[in-house]
C-alpha cells in the first residue's frame, strides 16, 4: 500500500467543494431562459378529480403554462412502472395499478401530482398554483397495510382486488411446518418495522431542457443512477429515445435509495419543457420531500422460530404484510421479497424456512428501498426473535447465537442465498470483548444506584450486497441487468480518467476509486479523475444502491485497469526492448525487473498517443473499457452490541455505548468505511429511537411532514461509536471486498431495541422507542395490547 | 412568502402609527416565529413593522429587588446577562435552552410572549415569577396576560416593551423537550418568593396553553422539596395529546419536571 493506495486513509478529494459550498447540485444549474415550476398536489388521500379549472390562474403574472394529466396522456407519456416482476404463489403476475405522472381522474395519496405550473419565478408559480381550482370527490381511505387487506376496505386500484399486489412465498412451507411441529420450543413474535422518510439533505430536483432545433432533451436530476433514469424514461415512459435524452446527475446530496427511482417530476419537467418551449426547473421543498419521496420499511410480521431440545433452531416461519403505498415505485416489489426473505437465515443454520409476503396498496406515499432495503427488516425480526428466544430459554443471547452460527462456507440457505465466506464468531467475540460484555452486570448495578435502568442488546447481522448476477436476477423478475461498467482513459500526458457507471452521492468514489489507480500504477492521486453521472460522458452503467459500487463498480474498474496494464506493459516492453513479462509497474514507472531500465508512466502514455514507435500492429492510444457481472452477491456480516440507560421517570433512552464489529472483506479506505458505518448506525438508531412516520388513519394526512414532528438523530443523541473490522475475503471479486454502505442501518435497530427491552424488562416495545413508548412499556408491563401500532393506540386513547 | 411591505420604526409611536395605517400589519422582532410562518405562506401580513431599531427596548436591569428585561432583549442576551444570572439564574439558564444559537441571537422575549406558543418557555417563567408585562399602553399581570393557545391580553397594535418582576428566594426550570421540535413538551418553572409563597408555571402540556399547577404550589409552600410532590398528581384531562405524548404521559412529565425544577432551584 502506498500513501494513496489500497488501504490508505486518504482524505476525501470531494469534501473541499462540499464543505465550502462549492458543490454543484441540480438546483444550482441555471440555463438561459430557464423557468420555474410548482406542482399542484392532491390535498386528499383518495379522491376523484371532478373538475380542473385553471383559467384564472393562467392569466396571472409570469405564468407560462399550466399543464394537466390529459395533455400528458395525449402526448403519449406512459405510466410509471415497477421494474421487477413478482409472481404470486398461485403463479399469477403482480397486480400493478396505473401510476400516471400527473393524475388524470383519481388521486391516491396526499401529495399525488395533479398539475404543473410553469412561471417566470417560483413565487409566481406558487401564486398561480394556489389559484388553480381542482374539485375533488373524496373517497374512503386506508393507510394501514393490515386494514387494507380487510374485507370492505376501500379499493385503491381496480387492478389489485382487495388492494393485494401479490401474495408471494419463498422456501418450503411444508417442511417448515413439520419442523415447527416437532420443535421443543417455539418463540413467537409480532414485529412492526416502522415506516421511515429518507430525508436526504438535498431535496429532489429536476431541470428539463428541450432543444427543438436538435429535437433533444437534457435532464439534470437528483439521481443515484442517471443511465437507468434515461433507460426507463425512454423505454417505458416514452419521453424520448435514448440517443435524444441526456441525463445528468451532478453533485447529489444524499439518496439512501430514495433517488434510485424515476418520479413524476423529472418526466413532467422534460415533457413540460417541450410543451412550453422553455427549460423547466423544479426543486422540492422539505414538506414536499416528506410527502412524495419514496418512504422505507413499513412491514407488519408474524414470526415463529422453533428450537429443538438442545436449543438448535429447527425452523423459521415468517408472515409479512408489506405496505407499498399508493403506487408501485421502481423497485418496490423486490425490496420486500428478494431483498428480504432471502436473508431470513441470518447467520444461522436453519434447516427449514418459509417466508410469506403480501404486498398491499394503501393511501400513503409509495414505499421502496431505503438504506438496507429488505435486509434491515429481515435482520430486525430475526435478531429480536433470537434475543427473545434466549430469554425464554434462559440462555445467554450471545451463546444461543454462537451455538447456531453457520461455520462452514460455502453455505446454501433454504432461501436462495449461498453464503460464500464469513466468520461470524470472530465478529461476535470482538464485539463482546470491546464492550466488556462480561462486566455488564456490574455496570447495571452502578446505574441502578443512579436511578437508571441499564440494558444490553446485540444483533448479529448478515446482508447481501452487489445484487447479482444479472442472469439470476433476471430469472427472479428483474427488468434490468445488475452489472457495472468502467472505462479507463490514460491521457497523452499520463493523467488518468476513470469513467464509471457508479454514482457518488456521499460515498466518496472520487477518492476510493482513484486509490485503485494509484495502487496499480503508482501515479499520484492528483493525476486521477473520476467521471460519473452524465449519460453523454459515461458509457451505460447501473448506478449506485445496495452497496454495489465497491463490489461491482470497483471490480469493473479493476477489469479495465487490467487491460490498460497489459497494453501499457506491451508498449513499455517495446520501448525498453525487453520482454513484456518482465515489466513491472512501480512508483509511476514501468521497469524491467531486476535491471535499472525503466520508462516513466507519462512517457509510455505519450508514446501510446504519438504512435511513432509502437509494437507492430498495435492500435494507438490507451483507453480500455470493461463490464463486470458478479458471480454472486457479497455477504458483509458482523455483530453490533448496544448498551443503554433508560430514565424510568421519563422513558428517555440514552445510548451509552455502541460497538460495531464488521466483516466487509478487504477495505480500500478505512476512513471512508468508518464514515459509512457511522452514518448507517446513526440512521439505524434513528429508526430504533426516533423516526416515526404517522398518517392520520381517518384523513390520510401525513402528520409527520416536517422536522417539527419528524425526529432525525442529532449528534448529541449518539455516542462515540466503537468500530472494528475483521476480514474474510469475498472469493469471487478481484478485490475481495463486500461493501459497507448499508450494514450500519441493517445491524443496529435490533441491538438498540434488545438493549432497551433488556433494561426495562418488557419485550412489548415497537420502534420508534420514543420516551413516551418506553415509558408506556415500562409502566404497562403485562398489559394487553392488541394493536402494535403506537399511533393507532394513541388515536384510540385520544378518542376515549 | 407573499409580498409584504417592510417598515423600520424608530420609535414606539411611529411603530404604532404605521401599524394603525396598515391593512393587516404585524410587528417584527426577531422574526424567529413570524418569518418561518410567512415563508410557509401561513401568515400574510400586508405590512411588517420592524421594532428592532427602536432605542431603549432591550437589555436587562437589576435594581435592588426589581428585575426588568426590555421587550427586544434577545434570548442570547438574557442567557448571558451577569446581573440576571445572579438575581434569577434559572431564567438565564432557560433562555440558553431555547432553540439553537441562531434562534437565540435573533429571537426576543417580547416576541415570544406576544406569540404565546403553548410550548414556549418564557410564558412559564413569567407566570411563576408573577411578572408584569409592560406595553406601550399599560401594565398587565402575567396571570391576566396569557389567555389561551397563541392568545394574549394584547390588543391590536399593542407592543410589549418590557417585563419586570421581583427577584425570588429560589427558582428552577426544567424542560422535557419534544423529541422532534425541541420545544417544551413539558416545561416547568418553579419559583419560591421571598414571602414563602410558591408559583409553578407549566408550559408545553396544557390544552389551553401555559398554566399554573396550584396543587403543587400549595404542597411546596408548606414543604419546598421534591418529595412534597409525591402525593400530587396532575389532572390529565386538561392536557394536550398528540403523536408525541398522550395526556397521561404529559401529566407524568409535568410532575417529574416539577420535582426536578424544585431540586435544581437556586
Ligand atoms: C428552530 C426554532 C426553535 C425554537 N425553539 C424554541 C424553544 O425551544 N422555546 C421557545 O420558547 N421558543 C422557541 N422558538 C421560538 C423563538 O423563541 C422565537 O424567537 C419567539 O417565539 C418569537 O420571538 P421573535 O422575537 O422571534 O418574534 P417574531 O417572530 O418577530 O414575532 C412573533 C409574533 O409576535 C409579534 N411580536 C413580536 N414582537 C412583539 C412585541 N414586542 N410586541 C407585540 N408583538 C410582538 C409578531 O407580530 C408576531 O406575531 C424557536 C424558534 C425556532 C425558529
Amino acid at each position: 500500500m502506498g500513501i494513496e493506495g489500497i488501504g490508505a486513509r486518504v482524505a476525501r478529494k470531494e469534501d473541499k467543494r462540499f464543505i465550502t459550498g462549492k458543490g454543484r447540485y441540480t438546483d444550482d444549474m441555471v440555463v438561459a431562459g430557464m423557468k420555474h415550476s410548482v406542482f399542484v398536489r392532491s390535498p386528499h388521500a383518495h379522491a376523484k378529480i371532478k373538475k380542473v379549472d385553471t383559467e384564472a390562474a393562467e392569466k396571472m403574472p409570469g405564468v407560462i403554462g399550466i399543464l394537466n394529466g390529459q395533455q400528458l396522456a395525449d402526448d403519449g407519456i406512459g405510466n410509471i412502472i415497477c421494474g421487477w416482476m413478482i409472481h404470486s404463489k398461485d403463479g399469477s403476475p403482480m397486480n400493478m395499478g396505473a401510476w400516471r405522472p400527473l393524475a388524470q381522474d383519481t388521486v391516491r395519496y396526499v401529495g399525488d401530482a395533479v398539475l404543473i405550473v410553469v412561471a417566470d419565478t417560483k413565487a409566481q408559480a406558487r401564486d398561480a398554483a394556489e389559484a388553480c381550482i381542482v374539485e375533488y370527490e373524496e373517497l374512503d381511505i386506508v393507510t394501514q397495510p393490515d386494514k387494507a387487506l380487510a374485507d370492505g376496505a376501500p379499493q385503491i386500484h381496480p387492478e389489485a382486488k382487495n388492494n393485494l399486489i401479490f401474495d408471494w412465498g419463498l422456501g418450503d412451507e411444508e417442511a417448515t411446518d413439520k419442523a415447527l411441529a416437532s420443535a421443543a420450543h417455539i418463540t413467537e413474535m409480532d414485529i412492526v418495522n416502522n415506516r421511515l422518510v429518507p430525508n436526504a439533505m438535498e431535496p429532489r430536483a429536476a431541470l428539463g431542457i428541450y432543444d427543438d432545433a436538435e429535437d433533444h432533451y437534457t435532464c439534470y436530476t437528483t439521481s443515484q443512477n442517471p443511465h437507468v433514469a434515461r433507460l426507463v424514461m425512454s423505454a417505458f415512459y416514452n419521453v424520448a429515445p435514448e440517443n435524444k435524452l441526456r441525463v445528468i446527475a451532478p453533485d447529489v446530496g444524499g439518496g439512501f435509495g430514495s433517488k434510485i427511482y424515476i418520479y413524476p417530476e423529472e418526466i413532467v419537467c422534460l415533457w413540460a419543457s417541450k410543451r412550453t418551449g422553455v427549460p423547466v426547473k423544479w426543486t422540492a421543498d422539505r414538506t414536499e420531500s416528506f410527502l412524495t419521496d419514496a418512504h422505507g420499511r413499513d412491514h407488519i410480521t408474524k414470526v415463529k422460530m422453533g428450537f429443538d431440545a438442545n436449543n438448535n433452531i429447527v425452523g423459521l416461519k415468517v408472515d409479512t404484510i408489506a405496505n407499498l403505498g399508493a403506487y408501485m415505485s421502481l423497485f418496490s416489489s423486490a425490496t420486500p421479497t428478494y431483498l428480504y426473505a432471502t436473508l431470513l437465515s441470518g447467520q444461522y443454520n436453519i434447516p427449514a424456512i418459509y417466508g410469506n409476503v403480501r404486498a398491499v396498496y394503501t393511501n400513503t406515499a409509495p414505499v421502496d428501498a431505503y438504506r438496507g432495503a429488505g435486509r434491515p427488516e429481515a435482520t430486525y425480526l430475526l435478531e429480536r426473535t433470537m434475543e427473545t428466544a434466549a430469554r425464554e430459554l434462559g440462555v445467554d443471547p450471545a451463546e444461543l447465537r454462537r451455538q447456531n452460527f453457520i461455520r462452514e462456507f460455502p453455505h446454501q440457505t433454504p432461501v436462495i442465498m449461498n453464503y460464500d465466506a464469513g466468520d461470524f464468531e470472530v465478529s461476535l467475540d470482538a464485539a463482546m470483548k470491546q464492550i466488556d460484555y462480561a462486566g455488564f452486570a456490574k455496570r447495571k448495578k452502578e446505574a441502578e444506584s443512579r436511578g437508571k435502568l441499564r440494558g444490553i442488546g446485540m444483533s448479529c447481522y448478515i446482508e447481501a450486497c452487489g445484487i447479482a448476477p444479472s442472469q439470476a436476477v433476471g430469472s427472479l423478475g428483474a427488468g434490468v441487468g445488475l452489472w457495472e461498467s468502467a472505462e479507463v482513459r490514460v491521457n497523452a500526458v499520463g493523467t488518468i480518467e476513470v469513467l464509471t457507471g457508479s454514482h457518488s452521492h456521499g460515498q466518496g468514489h472520487e477518492t476510493t476509486f482513484a486509490q485503485l489507480v494509484c495502487e496499480r500504477f503508482g501515479v499520484p492521486m492528483d493525476s486521477v479523475s473520476i467521471v460519473h453521472g452524465d449519460t453523454d460522458k459515461v458509457q451505460m452503467g447501473m448506478g449506485t444502491y445496495g452497496s454495489r459500487s465497491g463490489a461491482v463498480g470497483m471490480s469493473a474498474i479493476m477489469k479495465a485497469l487490467d487491460k490498460v496494464e497489459m497494453k501499457a506493459k506491451k508498449i513499455a516492453a517495446h520501448l525498453l526492448e525487453a520482454d513484456e513479462a518482465d515489466i513491472e509497474i512501480e512508483n509511476g514507472e514501468l521497469k524491467v525487473a531486476g535491471t535499472d531500465k525503466s520508462v516513466p508512466w507519462f512517457q509510455m502514455a505519450l508514446g501510446a498517443y504519438t504512435a511513432h514507435n509502437l509494437p507492430d500492429g498495435m492500435e494507438p492510444g490507451l483507453k480500455e473499457g470493461a463490464f463486470y457481472d458478479p458471480a454472486n452477491f457479497t455477504f458483509p456480516a458482523g455483530c453490533y452490541i448496544c448498551e443503554v440507560e433508560v430514565d424510568p421517570d421519563t422513558g428517555t433512552t440514552k445510548i451509552i455505548d455502541f460497538v460495531a464489529a464488521d466483516d466487509f472483506g478487504n477495505i480500500i479506505n478505512p476512513m471512508i468505511v468508518e464514515g459509512q458505518v457511522h452514518g448507517g448506525v446513526a440512521q439505524g438508531i434513528g429508526q430504533a429511537l426516533m423516526e416515526g412516520t404517522y398518517y392520520d388513519p381517518d384523513s390520510g394526512q401525513l402528520l409527520t411532514a416536517s422536522y417539527m414532528d419528524y425526529q432525525m438523530p442529532r449528534a448529541e443523541d449518539l455516542p462515540n461509536f466503537q468500530l472494528s473490522t475483521s476480514v474474510t475475503e469475498c472469493p469471487h471479486n478481484p478485490l475481495g471486498i463486500k461493501g459497507c454502505g448499508e450494514a450500519g442501518a441493517i445491524g443496529s435497530p435490533p441491538a438498540v431495541i434488545n438493549a432497551i427491552t433488556n433494561a426495562i424488562d418488557n419485550n412489548d416495545l415497537t420502534m420508534p422507542a420514543t420516551p413516551q413508548a418506553v415509558w408506556t412499556a415500562l409502566h404497562n408491563k403485562g398489559g394487553s395490547r392488541d394493536d402494535k401500532n403506537q399511533f393507532d393506540r394513541h388515536i384510540t386513547k385520544a378518542a376515549k | 412568502m407573499y409580498d409584504t411591505k417592510y417598515h423600520r420604526a424608530s420609535s414606539l409611536d411611529e411603530a404604532a402609527k404605521i401599524f394603525a395605517s396598515a391593512d393587516d400589519g404585524a410587528f417584527l422582532s426577531g422574526g424567529q416565529t413570524l418569518l418561518p410562518t410567512m415563508k410557509q405562506r401561513l401568515a400574510a401580513p400586508s405590512d411588517l413593522v420592524d421594532l428592532t431599531h427602536i432605542d431603549g427596548l432591550s437589555g436587562v436591569s437589576v435594581d435592588g429587588d426589581t428585575v426588568k428585561i426590555g421587550g427586544l432583549t434577545t434570548h442570547y442576551e438574557v442567557n448571558q446577562d451577569n446581573a440576571l444570572s445572579k438575581a434569577c439564574p434559572a431564567l438565564a439558564r432557560m433562555a440558553g435552552w431555547i432553540g439553537d444559537p441562531q434562534v437565540r441571537h435573533r429571537g426576543t422575549i417580547g416576541g415570544s410572549l406576544a406569540n404565546n406558543d403553548p410550548a414556549a418557555d418564557y410564558p412559564a417563567a413569567m407566570l411563576a415569577l408573577n411578572a408584569t408585562i409592560h406595553t406601550n399602553k399599560r401594565e398587565i399581570a402575567a396571570d391576566d396576560f396569557f389567555t389561551g393557545m397563541f392568545e394574549t391580553a394584547l390588543e391590536e397594535g399593542e407592543i410589549v416593551t418590557a417585563v419586570s418582576f421581583k427577584s425570588v428566594d429560589k427558582c428552577g426550570y426544567e424542560k422535557f423537550r419534544n423529541p422532534a421540535s425541541r420545544y417544551a413538551m413539558a416545561g416547568v418553572f418553579a419559583a419560591k418568593a421571598k414571602d414563602g409563597s410558591v408559583r409553578i408555571g407549566v408550559t408545553g402540556a396544557g390544552d389551553d396553553g401555559v398554566f399554573r399547577w396550584t396543587e403543587a404550589e400549595e404542597a411546596l409552600a408548606s414543604n419546598w422539596s421534591a418529595d412534597a410532590l409525591d402525593s400530587c398528581d396532575v389532572d390529565s384531562s386538561g392536557l394536550m395529546s398528540d403523536i408525541h405524548a398522550s395526556a397521561a404521559y404529559r401529566a407524568n412529565l409535568v410532575k417529574v419536571m416539577t420535582k426536578r425544577a424544585v431540586s435544581s432551584a437556586d
